[in-house]
């Protein structure tokens, strides 16, 4: 006997509406509590560092943000491009409700990036090869949002943005390598971090944090995707029978 | 009916292209004066001091040709939008991406090549040595066609929205900014006495690269845009 499993169940917006639904709270609850525990080990258990006293601690929170800014982009164009090939709803879908999150993580890295550049360095912003393409990175999503934004279809949307995703990721290197050389070419290295290894304490505080925001990143983009679904099948009977649209 | 080769249709395109910009100078004539005005305003804003002219004059003078081709992008495929003409292209039998790389041509023919050629005379104005000079006009030489390639597959994307002006900045400035720092960096280089040819060579290589893709990502531009 052949088990015969659907593979593509869930990426009927219908079923996995109720699906995403249920997987929420296994998502956001690990993560509030893995936030609390990093935090915790972050700002009371690791040792003040020899080098940067106790402003380095903003560390735990802006190297998990400007990871996942990154690792965000490149999955949201993963998900438009399997939407464009596939021409599967879903997967745009995910593509928008993963966009604003990753526009708010490349936002507080380079906030935070900026409220840890004023002791360390001096200033609030250098050009400094990382901080540019962040910048940069920022710009992207927000001409992301903005086209998606601004087209009334959502089909068009949905394949205009995957267009220009794709053509973003494949520029991103480039732009990263640009930067890089830029950077220096035009002044020397003046910025380096302290080349000791890290305390123990400070890489749990840090993993843990990394990944209470991934796991936020999951939960949020469930959720945002559950209403994106409700928001473009609300002509549909399914919609309509729903206990929480009655 | 005869067959039309692909350089055959290339050309048609080019020169269907020009005909039409040159019934209608004043579009062409706007970018340039634009550029013009934009690159003369910074010393004005800056100060006259030619030390510190002719240090910024390449980033000054690439800015100012990244804003002139962002200006005219919208007029690339609007108007052959508006009465039609586009519908007919992509019912045709001919390759779109062809007739695509054709209008970008043209395109850059129009709004990048004046300012490749003005660029000298302002170059001039903040006290430029004679050999950045020709440094300077090569590079936007290799340059202003990559931004009209990228900038094509913005104006595709977004055609017939409204604030499409303004969103295609926001959407094509950001990817190019390689093009604007191998740009103005080959300016630099001769300026400190290095040798401009890695920052030429790169250009010359992002040139090639959009040349093969980007004709072909804009005529997808264009398909889910006229859907």
């Amino acid at each position: 006997m052949r088990l015969a499993i659907n593979w593509f169940k869930y990426s009927a917006p219908s079923t996995f509406y109720g699906l995403a639904g249920k997987l929420i709270p296994f998502f956001a609850w690990p993560a509030a509590i893995l936030f609390a525990v990093g935090l915790y080990i972050g700002f009371f258990v690791a040792p003040t560092d020899a080098v940067q006293s106790e402003a380095y601690r903003i560390m735990f929170i802006h190297v998990p943000a400007s990871i996942l800014s990154m690792f965000i982009y490149l999955i949201m164009a993963g998900y438009a491009a399997l939407g464009l090939i596939f021409k599967t709803r879903l997967s745009s879908m995910m593509a928008s409700a993963l966009a604003p999150t990753g526009a708010l993580f490349a936002f507080i890295s380079l906030w935070t990036g900026a409220l840890w550049g004023k002791p360390m360095w001096g200033a609030w912003w250098v050009w400094d090869a990382r901080l540019t393409s962040e910048l940069i990175l920022l710009f992207l999503y927000l001409g992301f949002i903005a086209l998606q934004a601004s087209i009334e279809d959502p089909r068009r949307a949905d394949r205009a943005s995957a267009l220009l995703a794709i053509v973003g990721s494949v520029n991103v290197p480039i732009i990263y390598y640009s930067v890089q050389w830029w950077n220096t070419l035009h002044q020397g290295s003046t910025i380096k971090y302290s080349g000791t290894s890290m305390h123990v304490a400070m890489q749990q505080s840090m993993f843990t944090i990394l990944v209470a925001c991934w796991l936020y990143v999951i939960a949020v983009a469930l959720a945002r995707v559950r209403t994106i679904i409700l928001e473009r099948e609300s002509n549909t009977q399914w919609v309509k029978d729903l206990a929480e649209t009655k | 009916m005869n067959k039309l080769s692909l350089f055959g249709l290339l050309g048609l395109v080019i020169r269907r292209d020009l005909l039409l910009a040159m019934r209608r100078r004043a579009d062409v004539l706007t970018t340039l004066v634009f550029f013009v005005m934009v690159v003369s305003l910074f010393p004005l804003g800056v100060g006259p001091e030619p030390d510190m002219l002719r240090k910024m004059a390449a980033g000054v003078l690439w800015v100012a040709a990244l804003l002139a081709s962002m200006l005219s992008l919208p007029r690339m495929f609007s108007a052959d939008y508006l009465d039609g003409t586009l519908e007919q292209m992509m019912l045709a039998p001919q390759s779109l991406t062809m007739m695509v790389l054709g209008k970008i041509i043209a395109h850059w023919m129009l709004s990048g090549l004046p300012l490749v050629l003005i660029a000298p005379v302002l170059g001039l104005q903040f006290d430029m040595s004679s050999q950045a000079l020709w440094v300077l006009m090569f590079a936007l030489l290799l340059g202003t066609p990559v931004l009209s390639m990228i900038g094509a597959i913005g104006a595709a994307l977004t055609l017939g929205l409204r604030g499409g002006g303004v969103l295609v900045s926001l959407l094509v400035l950001p990817l190019c900014i390689p093009v604007l720092i191998f740009g103005a960096g080959a300016v630099e280089a001769v300026n400190s006495g290095m040798d401009a040819i890695s920052n030429l060579s790169l250009l010359g290589a992002f040139l090639l690269f959009a040349l093969v893709f980007t004709p072909f990502v804009a005529a997808q531009a264009l398909k889910i845009s006229m859907e």
